[in-house]
């Protein structure tokens, strides 16, 4: 009942849009090239769906490859800047700058430097743009840990690495699963848009942009389609690992 | 014959600021006796709090000289002499509560079954012990600072340093916090020094109340209570309790309080 009253009204939307979409293109005729009915899409997709697939899980690679390189750096980057003062107050306004800037325009020259067709192109570009929302609120998590707790930690003559470990690390997970929320779906755009400046024929955004740019819209619907789904799979999978690991969050008690 | 626990002499505290120094404390002399419950009781901002971190070797002196169990404080925290009881229960959200109290003993490395053994048995002291697999927000305010409180003895401190412990309490709690504290107290026979601004809350709890004076904070004058033990609930209907809740109040009034 429960889940029916919270899946319910949001599946309905969807089968609503999806049916408005559908009328009006048909009943307005308005031509394939332009916006196909999702009946179509849903066809092609079927037909296309050993290219399109294939397309997709090479994407995601490359997603997921520069998404834990990113996460990982961030976060050992995150250690350094609660450990030393200096990376604090004289790195991080550089990081925050940076995290403001658009990195997917750098895709055209890790194209050059990689190659267009390897994936290390894609996944650096990712791993950029990744790095810094996962950096900044790591380094806050382990920061903003509140000077009781470190005043009891302190009162029990723990060590540093004490602290680190047993209160450091456990208050930054809330905000290293907030970031790889946003990461996930940094990684998947990162991957596409870079793809689009170029790069294997087997990749998604590639496929997206050759079909668009044949006017076969179906066909590019289809791919958009995947990475969509890609998305919020990986969307899922963090929402997953974060009820098993932190079920003491405010945000998921029962 | 008695030790003494906590030594003082001409404790100042200084805390410099952009344009102006403040002076929080000046010349604090005072003994407190191994066994003692003994309360700093002052208005806001007379330094009661700041004097206990100094004890506890939170915020160091400007000057004067501390002694702890004959030590430096430093050297007492090292020891892990203290155990520390805030005004907020400060429990670690991701740790069940029998984990949150056997914090200071994986702190202080025992083996995982004698951590077990001694959380449930201060789980036990404080009458919490159907409710260690909880989680602290699981738990009443009350009951999260009866948890802290056996974090605290966890370590079996030779000195307990509570600042407000119960300040965050509504009064019906409060009053029913005195007297678990009361108990314990009496289990453990710990040292207990105990900042409040309650005067009843100081007169029903402690050996002594030290009355603070307003900035800078000094020793207004110190009270005996020399109640009976145990305190008990009738405690707070003996005609004495009432004529140390005066000597207090003159005490304060005497030091510039109104």
């Amino acid at each position: 009942m429960t889940s029916l009253r919270k899946w319910g009204p949001p599946t309905l939307v969807f089968l609503a849009v999806l049916a408005a979409w559908e009328i009006w293109v048909r009943v307005a005729g308005i031509q394939g090239f332009l916006l196909p009915p999702p009946s179509e899409v849903i066809t092609t997709l079927r037909q296309e769906w050993n290219v399109v697939w294939a397309a997709g899980f090479f994407t995601l690679r490359e997603a997921l490859g520069g998404l834990i390189g990113g996460s990982v750096l961030g976060v050992l980057a995150a250690f350094a800047a609660s450990r030393w003062v200096v990376i604090r107050e004289g790195v991080m306004p550089f990081y925050v700058a940076m995290g403001a800037a658009p990195i997917v325009a750098l895709a055209p020259i890790t194209n050059q430097w990689f190659g267009i067709t390897n994936p290390v192109s894609k996944m650096t570009v990712v791993a950029v743009m990744v790095f810094f929302p996962v950096m900044i609120n790591m380094t806050r998590g382990l920061g903003d840990v509140g000077s009781d707790k470190l005043d009891l930690m302190k009162s029990m003559a723990a060590s540093e690495a004490g602290t680190l470990r047993k209160v450091r690390m456990p208050n930054a997970l809330p905000y290293l699963f907030s970031a790889l929320k946003v990461a996930v779906v940094l990684s998947l755009i990162g991957a596409i848009v870079a793809e689009y400046f170029g790069g294997s024929r087997d990749a998604l955004g590639v496929y997206i942009s050759q079909q668009a740019g044949l006017t076969r819209m179906a066909e590019a619907w289809s791919g958009i389609v995947v990475a969509t789904a890609l998305g919020a799979a990986l969307q899922l999978l963090i929402v997953l690992a974060e009820r098993l690991l932190i079920p003491w969050h405010p945000s998921l008690r029962g | 014959m008695t030790t003494t626990m906590v030594g003082l002499r001409g404790v100042g505290k200084t805390f410099k600021g952009r344009n102006a120094d403040t002076t929080a404390l000046t010349a604090i002399d005072l003994a407190i006796e191994e066994g003692e419950f003994v309360s700093l009781l002052g208005p806001s901002g007379c330094g009661k709090s700041t004097l206990l971190r100094i004890i506890g070797d939170l915020t160091p002196p400007t000057s004067g000289e501390v002694t702890v169990n004959g030590k430096s404080p430093e050297q007492a925290r090292r020891d892990r002499d203290y155990g520390m009881v805030f005004q907020q229960a400060t429990l670690l959200d991701w740790r069940k509560v029998v984990k949150n109290i056997a914090l200071p003993l994986e702190v202080m490395n025992l083996p995982p079954a004698e951590r077990e053994r001694r959380a449930r048995e201060m789980l036990d002291l404080v009458e919490l012990g159907e409710f260690g697999e909880h989680y602290p927000w699981q738990l009443s305010g009350g009951m999260q600072q009866r948890v802290a409180i056996a974090r605290a003895l966890a370590l079996q401190p030779s000195l307990l340093l509570m600042d407000e412990p119960f300040g965050a309490l509504d009064e019906m709690t409060r009053e029913r916090m005195q007297m678990e504290l009361m108990r314990i107290w009496q289990r453990t026979h710990t040292t207990v020094v105990f900042v409040t601004h309650s005067i009843p809350e100081a007169v029903f709890l402690s050996t002594r109340v030290v009355v603070m004076s307003p900035r800078p904070g000094t020793v207004a004058g110190i009270v005996d209570v020399d109640l009976p033990q145990p305190r008990e609930f009738e405690t707070r209907e003996h005609p004495r309790f009432f004529v140390k809740l005066n000597e207090v109040r003159e005490t304060l009034r005497g030091a510039g309080v109104d």
